[in-house]
């Protein structure tokens, strides 16, 4: 490990601005950069950045192989290894695969599912809706979901993603079209996974977890449709629409994922690598090593397992509005908008100084954002770019967006939330769980939470403005907002 | 209280510092810090189930991190919390190992208050060292 502590106050100053909402820290600005770092951000949102970012992009920009820049996202904070909203691409044949680059919350992602109900409908519903959502999609610490998988159909699971769950009945055909990667990636390989792993995610499937978990019956309002065209191609047409939407990952398997390769690369990484980086969360393998090689098939079992994840919560959703309104799926146009990953590494193809070249993509709390015509994404979205999920607090309200051209400057990348201002632990001192209950309720918020500790941890105060992260990614070139949500209804894990 | 969260954690998970006289008490404030995360009254969790919890590793902070990742574990693969008992560190030649007993039970809402729910123990800021004679392992989970 390199010993060197650089004053990280110095790393922000060292920034310069390079457009309204860009900055970049040069390579000379810490020992061992490879490449610059790049900040989206406007300066109000660089500068509520903790300090702790700088210093986690440029130990980034470290990393053998890395192309371009390591970046962070507007909504970036900090986190271990990477900062959340860290973005790397690494040459495959130079370069490293690091699990710290993608998370413990492998394939963590949002799924949003449209209605043809306005809020009229089923305002005097929402209540009775989040209740029973409450009940079937199981969250909070140590839930077990309704499938009781053996180790073989939770092998097949890892395997085959969300075309398993519709295969056997929990969901559409059609939904696989609306996923990211069509809901399974082809190379996973669970004979890379640990029994650990498999016996510590076989009952999780449609499990909603908890922290940042959550599952939101939101509204969108006639003045907060930004892009009518886009938001009619993707499902949203009505005033006042009821739109669903949840946030959840591969939970204990993709987990215990990371920590068991975490735990292969630590000791090799020296020895047998030669890689020295001066932080151990950034633990990686050569790629094209027998090692890496394992991780990226086992991590790819996590991004399926919580594919599947969200399709079987998915399916439950469809169950409920069916049995509270008493009137079929199909009628009320529960149809998915899209699903996208925010915790991943995969191999795309990118142009780098006028050259396509294939490049593995590490994504950390950072979203896809492919632009309009480019393949990979669904045919019905070639005109108007990738769907990009934006999650915002419970209280403030989230984001669809499409990816654009200028997008390519960051290997077609944005951001995936709004991001925390303030720390668990003192948003648990500030604030009160079930003071929070009755203030959403009187701002026409119904939420049930497994945790009133947990319910405060993620009050709207301890997070950055929704607005001004989705503003900074239209500023910058990232991503374009088509409608903005608010929530109606929230299920808390 | 043998442990104190760490008010300077990364902004999005939760770190605490565990100290006790000896390493096995230190390792026991750890895992009893683990579950606090996890559950507002650890104390309402009975004794109903039993389990060995083992750790090994050529370094005294990883067998820490082996050894809590045991609790985080058994929450998700049985749905038990437990409560760490008994604990022993041991060092033959430059391997630690850790053996602890643990009870416990499944977790249950209707009498655990839950909070928040552990994916992995990190290897951020992770310590373990001998201060003025007590032992201080730094800890911050990923939430």
């Amino acid at each position: 490990m390199v010993d060197q502590k650089p004053d990280r106050s110095m790393l922000r100053r060292q920034a310069v601005q390079l457009a309204e909402a860009l900055w970049e820290i040069p390579p000379s600005a810490k020992h061992g950069m490879r490449v610059p770092a790049r900040i989206y951000a406007t300066a109000p949102l660089f500068q509520q950045m903790d300090d702790g970012v700088f210093d986690q992009v440029t130990n980034v920009a470290m990393l053998p192989g890395i192309v371009n820049y390591a970046v962070c996202m507007p909504d970036g904070h900090w986190g271990y290894g990477f900062p959340i909203g860290g973005l790397a691409a690494m040459d495959p044949e130079r370069g490293v695969i690091s699990p710290g680059g993608i998370g413990f919350d492998i394939n963590c992602g949002m799924r949003l599912v449209r209605t043809n109900l306005t809020y009229d409908d089923v305002r005097d519903r929402i209540p009775d809706l989040i209740d029973a959502l409450y009940k079937r999609v199981p969250a909070g610490v140590g839930a077990r979901g309704f499938l009781k998988l053996s180790d073989h159909e939770f092998r097949e699971v890892a395997r085959h993603g969300a075309r398993w769950c519709v295969e056997h009945g929990y969901g559409w055909p059609e939904d696989l079209e609306r996923t990211e990667e069509r809901g399974a990636m082809p190379g996973a390989d669970p004979d890379t996974v640990s029994a650990r792993a498999l016996e510590r995610g076989r009952q999780q499937v449609g499990t909603l977890g908890s922290g940042n978990h959550y599952l939101e019956i939101q509204v969108v309002k006639p003045e907060n449709v930004f892009d009518a065209r886009a938001a009619e191609v993707m499902g949203i047409s009505i005033p006042n629409q009821v739109v669903v939407m949840f946030h959840c990952g591969s939970r204990g398997f993709g987990h215990q994922i990371a920590s068991d390769y975490m735990q292969v690369f630590l000791p090799l990484m020296e020895k047998k690598f030669g890689i020295t980086l001066p932080d151990r969360d950034l633990a990686c393998a050569p790629f094209a090593s027998a090692e890496g090689q394992a991780y990226f098939t086992a991590m790819q079992c996590a991004i399926n397992m919580s594919f599947a994840n969200r399709q079987v919560i998915l399916h439950r959703i469809r169950e409920v509005f069916a049995d509270v309104l008493q009137r079929d799926a199909r009628d009320l146009g529960l149809q998915m908008v899209y699903d996208v990953c925010h915790n991943t590494a995969k191999l795309e193809e990118h142009e780098v100084n006028g050259t396509r070249r294939r490049l593995l993509v590490h994504r950390k709390g950072a979203t896809r954002a492919f632009a309009p015509g480019m393949p990979d994404i669904p045919a019905a979205f070639a005109a108007v770019g990738q769907p990009v999920i934006i999650g915002g607090s419970m209280e403030t309200g989230s984001y669809l967006l499409h990816g654009v051209p200028s997008g390519r400057q960051a290997f077609f990348t944005t951001a995936h939330g709004s991001g925390r201002t303030m720390s668990r632990h003192q948003a648990k001192r500030q604030f009160h769980g079930k003071q929070l209950e009755r203030d959403l309720a009187q701002r026409g918020i119904y939420v049930r939470s497994v945790s009133y500790a947990g319910l405060a941890e993620e009050a709207g105060a301890a997070y950055k403005n929704i607005d001004a992260v989705v503003a900074a990614t239209a500023t910058a070139g990232l991503s374009e907002p088509v409608v903005r949500f608010t929530p109606v209804g929230n299920v808390k894990g | 209280m043998p442990y104190r969260l760490l008010d300077d954690a990364p902004t999005a998970d939760v770190g605490f510092v565990a100290s006790g006289d000896t390493l096995a008490a230190c390792f026991q404030a750890a895992a009893d810090a683990t579950l606090a995360v996890m559950l507002g009254n650890p104390e309402a969790v009975q004794a109903c189930t039993q389990r060995t919890l083992r750790a090994e590793s050529d370094r005294l902070d990883l067998a820490l991190l082996i050894f809590l990742e045991e609790l985080i574990f058994y929450k998700d693969s049985e749905s038990l919390f437990l409560r760490v008992t008994q604990v022993e560190v041991t060092q033959r030649g430059e391997r630690w190992g850790v053996e602890a007993q643990a009870e416990g039970e499944t977790i249950d809402p209707t009498r655990h208050l839950l909070s928040a729910d552990v994916k992995a123990v990190t290897l951020h800021r992770l310590d373990v060292r001998q201060v003025d004679g007590r032992w201080d392992a730094t800890v911050v989970l990923d939430i």
